[in-house]
């Protein structure tokens, strides 16, 4: 029996601290249980695998810190999962070693998301990361050595007290490395996260002295030479010798849409029509399928009506038309024609697709929520 | 009951001196009142009195103290009802004031005190709440006595927390306050003192029989609107109804009429019989006029019967609230409210919030203006977007104002006033302490925060009253708001040209900081006629997005983006422009900002 999910996420929890900011499932420590999470993990996965189609597009593993897992069990877990023409890794600059990154590409690992977040100690230090600038550049030095050719990095900007020419720096080191890929992330004050406590008032005090910051990593990369594919990410645009599609492919498959299974604590799956979310909390995970059954789950299921706005909403953060046909209810028309005289969007193809122009991207949230029925 | 043995009877007293407290002693003392049904303040019957600890509608209760009869009519006890207290007075031949031992004469004490005087009523003043630590019983007996020309002796000290002194007190009102002295065989009259509804059995006049007297099924009428009506029924409150079949010539009860508008039998009117009717009525009638007005917009617009319907209700009890429908381009349908005053507004906004449960959007308060187009006559304005642009001649209302304060606050008072356009009359004295002081001002400066500044200047020591002085001509401009090129009907105001630039930019500045920044940029003017005296840009926002957004955060980001969507649904849009709820309110505030 085999199903249609063609893409697979796999959440690997374990942190050596939690930075300040964070608000994913992380559980910190704990290397004894990294052995009988995997697993489990595999457990989830032959429970589920009649879900997947016979052959997979992408796999992530994300995080947490996927490569502090402890590295028999990592690797025992990577050779458990199906095989995918994308299987990306997300990895802290201090926990890639040349030992490490061999054991990823062996492994079947073609592409590596590496959390840089910025090059100066003293805004790595606000966000409370352990690895400093140079752990950055040894890192994807490290990955480049062991022969991936396929490197994003992520950047943070409009961290409390990051003036607009750290930003820039930030961007040139980004850009000297030459990664294919890029996601900036605008620093978000998420309710609740030990970040928030320390750091909310300031965040809400520059906000407006950072007003410009997005536009500013939008200007740097796409001079050079990077295409704005989605609202927070960058890839090298496919050149005359070597015309490869360098897009988060994995990534693309949420913004177009597509089901995909996730496998792991906190982990959320949408397929045919239902979403739900694994129970976050790690004792109830393994217990669950430690007995072969499987882990409590929250269900949402999702009638056409918000699939449709998913679609709107997901879809307008691409750089690629939206075709209309699949969304054209869940839209409020004349609104739609207010911000085609703001400027905002255009329609193409005899009205067939939608796009928003380059203010309309930056505006892309308010964009969202005016043309929503 | 022969005549002299009745006594007619009011309380008056500033706020908090005691007034409802003794008036529930005197019903305990006189056994009118089973101790399982006293509940404190007994005769302020509507929850949001007992809560604010005033009365807004006064009642009559009759008790029997020594042989005698004893009718003891409740006043409302603030400005606002100024015209009803007054009613009520007359319909007295003697008035107990009582003052608080600890606070001394307030300005409602003065401005009842002279209302009682102008009414020729008998006053036995009383000094309350003796028994706090805090009282001075002599140096404010020797205050009233001064006020009231006699001797502080003739003062009658009393706990009516503890009822200590209150048997004196009924005793006072039988050897001092003359029995009434009306023809009990002349042409039939009544005065009209109170009404209140009965979902049963319509308008319930509250009245004092001044000449002959009133049978059950009598045809009566009211003189001075004319209607005509049958007494259904008729009785004395003790407290509750006792139906009687004959009201006599001295004595105070109610008059059950069976009609369906509180409206069609006012306060002060004068009945009388069809048959047999009096030639003149009773003195004093006044058509009270509403002088405050304000916009009431539910604040979801599907309520909009629901507030028809809850106004229709609040009318039926009180015959001074007047409303009729309004529609802003801003604010959707609503109503324009005229009220007494501010109390009376504020009374009505919670009473609609609290009772019916309606979500209120209450535009700024404003006066009635008497305007004179060119070519055209005197029109009355009562919304001031409905002011024409051009016009030859304005007239404001005017009040007279009268504030006791602690002799420190004075030059405080006086700045307040200044500002506030006003002009001085007279001070004076009370007492080595405590200033008297009135004033003139246009009502228009008072309406918005007037009382609250006296009250944050003066930390709380000023008390303050005031009656119409009417109409005056004055240097008045309409200013109007203007977002995104468009005027908005609900932000126009009336205010003196001097004023008119300073507000005018306060209130731009105002409305920048509550239109959130939109997708374009939005200019917020204030106009007179075509001039544009100020102007404030809110800046289009240059970013707005959700910064990431994976498998995992889809549902948590669409919520966010529904939730978003719901909010703009319920701003309202003018001109293109979402503004929220709050900025209307903008204007209200205006003067705390300035300070």
């Amino acid at each position: 029996m085999s199903g249609a999910v063609r893409h697979l996420y796999v959440h690997l929890p374990f942190c050596a601290s939690r930075c300040g900011y964070c608000d994913f499932v992380t559980v910190l420590g704990r290397e004894h249980e990294h052995a009988p999470y995997v697993a489990a993990l595999l457990a989830e996965l032959e429970l589920e695998r009649g879900r997947l189609a016979p052959e997979l597009e992408t796999v992530f593993l994300g995080g947490g810190t996927p490569t502090l897992t402890e590295p028999r069990a990592l690797a025992r877990l990577l050779k458990g999962l199906p095989p995918a023409g994308e299987v990306t890794v997300e990895a802290n600059p201090e926990t890639v070693t040349p030992a490490l990154a061999r054991a990823l590409r062996e492994a079947g690992v073609n592409r590596v998301s590496l959390g840089a977040q910025s090059f100066r100690p003293d805004l790595l230090a606000v966000l409370e990361r352990r690895a400093g600038p140079d752990d950055v550049r040894r890192a994807f030095h490290t990955l480049r050595d062991a022969s991936f050719d396929n490197i994003s990095l992520d950047l943070v900007y409009g961290i409390p007290g990051q003036s607009p020419s750290d930003l820039e720096a930030d961007l040139g080191e980004a850009l000297a490395l030459g990664p294919e890929h890029l996601s900036c992330y605008e620093l978000e004050a998420k309710p609740g996260t030990r970040f928030t406590h320390a750091h909310g008032a300031e965040l809400a005090r520059q906000a407006e002295a950072m007003e410009d910051y997005f536009e500013r990593v939008v200007e740097r990369l796409t001079a050079a030479g990077y295409r704005w594919y989605e609202t927070a990410n960058f890839c090298r645009a496919g050149g005359p010798v070597d015309g490869r599609d360098l897009r988060a492919r994995h990534n693309l498959a949420y913004w177009l849409g597509r089901d995909y299974l996730g496998l792991g604590v906190g982990a959320v799956s949408t397929v045919e029509g239902v979403r739900w979310r694994t129970t976050p909390r790690l004792a109830a995970y393994l217990a669950a399928l430690g007995q072969g059954v499987q882990p409590p789950r929250e269900l949402e299921p999702l009638d056409e009506e918000v699939r449709r706005r998913e679609r709107l909403m997901l879809g307008l953060r691409l750089d690629e038309p939206l075709a209309l046909g699949g969304v054209a209810e869940a839209i409020d028309h004349g609104a739609l024609e207010r911000l085609e005289r703001l400027g905002l969007a255009v329609r193409g193809g005899d009205g067939a697709t939608l796009a928003l122009t380059r203010r309309g991207r930056f505006l892309g949230g308010a964009v969202t929520v005016e043309l929503l029925a | 009951m022969r005549q002299d043995e009745i006594r007619n009877f009011s309380i008056i007293a500033h706020i908090d001196h005691g007034k409802s407290t003794l008036a529930d002693r005197i019903l305990q003392l006189t056994d009118s009142v089973a101790e399982r049904d006293m509940r404190d303040q007994l005769l302020d019957s509507m929850e949001l009195e007992r809560e604010r600890g005033i009365t807004i509608k006064a009642q009559a209760v009759r008790v029997r103290w020594k042989g005698h009869e004893l009718n003891l009519i409740d006043t409302p006890g603030h400005v606002d009802f100024t015209y009803e207290v007054s009613r009520s007075l007359q319909a007295c031949e003697g008035a107990l004031l009582v003052v608080d031992a600890a606070q001394g004469i307030e300005a409602q004490t003065l401005a009842n005190a002279y209302l009682a005087i102008d009414n020729n009523l008998e006053i036995v003043p009383i000094v309350n709440k003796i028994d706090l630590p805090q009282a001075d019983p002599d140096g404010v007996a020797s205050e009233v006595a001064d006020l009231l020309g006699g001797d502080s002796a003739e003062v009658v000290r009393i706990s009516a927390k503890t009822g200590h002194g209150v048997d004196e007190v009924l005793d006072a009102i039988i050897a001092r306050i003359p029995a009434p002295g009306g023809d009990p065989d002349g042409p039939p009259r009544a005065l009209i003192f109170d009404s209140s509804y009965d979902q049963y059995r319509g308008v319930v006049a509250f009245v004092r029989v001044v000449d002959g007297s009133f049978s059950t099924r009598d045809r009566l009428r009211a003189m001075a609107t004319g209607t005509e009506l049958e007494a259904e029924e008729l009785g004395f409150m003790a407290p509750a109804r006792t139906p009687m079949g004959r009201l006599e010539a001295g004595e105070v009860g109610y008059v059950i009429t069976g009609l369906k508008d509180v409206s069609r039998l006012r306060v002060g009117d004068t009945l009388t019989l069809q048959e047999r009717p009096a030639a003149e009525p009773l003195p004093g009638y006044k058509d009270v006029k509403p002088m405050v007005f304000a916009g009431l917009f539910p604040t979801d617009s599907d309520e909009y019967p629901e507030l028809r319907d809850a106004l229709e209700k609040l009318k039926l009890n009180d015959g001074a609230l007047f409303y009729e429908p309004e529609t802003s381009q801003a604010l959707g349908f609503g109503f324009r409210c005229g009220f007494l005053g501010l109390l009376h507004m504020e009374i009505v906004r919670e009473r609609l919030e609290r009772e019916f449960d309606l979500d209120l959007l209450v535009t700024a308060p404003n006066v009635a203006y008497r305007v004179k187009p060119p070519h055209g006559d005197w029109v009355e304005v009562h919304t001031p977007s409905d002011m024409p642009n051009e016009f030859d001649e304005v007239e404001e209302p005017y009040i007279h104002a009268s504030i006791i304060v602690p002799k420190e606050f004075v030059g405080t008072v006086m700045e307040l006033n200044n500002d506030r356009r006003g002009s001085f009359d007279h001070m004076e004295y009370l007492s080595e302490e405590r200033v008297h002081l009135t004033y003139e001002l246009p009502l228009a400066e008072v309406v918005l925060d007037y009382y609250d500044q006296l009250k944050s200047r003066t930390r709380g020591y000023a008390s303050f009253d005031y009656d119409l002085a009417g109409f005056r001509p004055g240097t008045l401009v309409r200013v109007d708001v203007l977002v995104g090129g468009e005027p908005v009907d609900a932000l126009s105001l009336v205010i003196h040209r001097d004023n008119a630039y300073d507000r005018g930019r306060l209130l731009v500045e105002k409305l920048r900081q509550e239109i959130p920044r939109q997708m374009f940029d939005i200019a917020i003017q204030a106009a007179i006629g075509s001039r544009i005296i100020a102007r404030e840009t809110v800046k289009a926002r240059r970013k707005d997005v959700l910064a990431k957004c994976y498998g995992g955060d889809i549902t948590r980001k669409r919520k966010l983006l529904e939730k978003q969507k719901k909010g703009k649904k319920r701003m309202k849009q003018v001109g293109g422009v979402e503004v929220p709820q709050e900025a209307f309110l903008a204007v209200l505030n205006l003067n705390e900002d300035k300070k």
